[in-house]
């Protein structure tokens, strides 16, 4: 099954510049994986080591974080779009 | 230069005082050259004096919205309550985004402080704010 993935500003370097992406997985996990096969560039700021989800980086399958979907485990349709935004977060210290 | 008008200014500024004691937290959309068109205020979902997370669906809805309108989320604020008004360590190290202006609201002292940085490869430089 293919989704297409929308590639954030600051990661469309490790992309060579695309925007959208087309990627073959049924969970959000392959997503990424294959994502990384492509563009292995990425993979740092998507995954860690152990293949969880980088805690810096919000993932949605259409409207919904997928957090609330099972994280690597949720699932991806045809045609769903998943779109990858890194956390907008800081601290005081 | 970061360049808003009174109107945004206060916008924030209200956010940030809302949010006490937690630190408030919002986007502001605009132009690249550093002229903010709108400040959307969002929850701060880290509920922390300390330590702020932009709501992940306000950050989605921008972004999507930001395309649509063909204008660019160019920055954030944030506000620091007990502490100085310029990026903390946690702050350079989460920045997201190079090309961003990182506007910090001071609540610590009496008259409230409103300064913008740019954070590039960790580097902290200040700019200036032109209220017009």
């Amino acid at each position: 099954m293919a989704a297409v993935v929308r590639i954030p500003t600051v990661l469309r370097p490790a992309t060579g510049g695309a925007t959208l992406v087309s990627v073959e997985g049924s969970t959000i996990g392959d997503v990424l994986e294959s994502l990384t096969t492509t563009y292995p560039a990425i993979r740092g700021q998507l995954l860690n080591e152990d293949g969880t989800l980088h805690r810096f980086l919000n993932v949605y399958v259409n409207d919904d974080d997928v957090r609330y979907l099972g994280g690597v485990d949720a699932p991806v349709a045809d045609d769903d779009e998943i779109t990858l935004l890194p956390a907008v977060a800081g601290g005081a210290h | 230069m970061l360049q808003l008008t009174a109107d945004l200014r206060d916008a924030m500024v209200a956010t940030c005082v809302r949010a006490l004691p937690e630190e408030g937290c919002g986007l502001l959309l605009g132009s690249s050259d550093g002229v903010v068109m709108e400040v959307v205020a969002s929850v701060n979902v880290a509920h922390s004096a300390r330590v702020y997370e932009i709501d992940p669906r306000v950050l989605l809805h921008t972004f999507r919205r930001a395309d649509d309108e063909g204008v660019m989320v160019m920055g954030v604020f944030h506000s620091h309550t007990h502490s100085e008004p310029r990026p903390s360590p946690t702050d350079v190290a989460q920045a997201p985004d190079p090309s961003w202006h990182y506007v910090l609201v001071g609540l610590r002292e009496e008259t409230t402080q409103v300064r913008s940085f740019r954070i590039e490869n960790g580097v902290v430089s200040e700019e200036s704010v032109e209220i017009r």
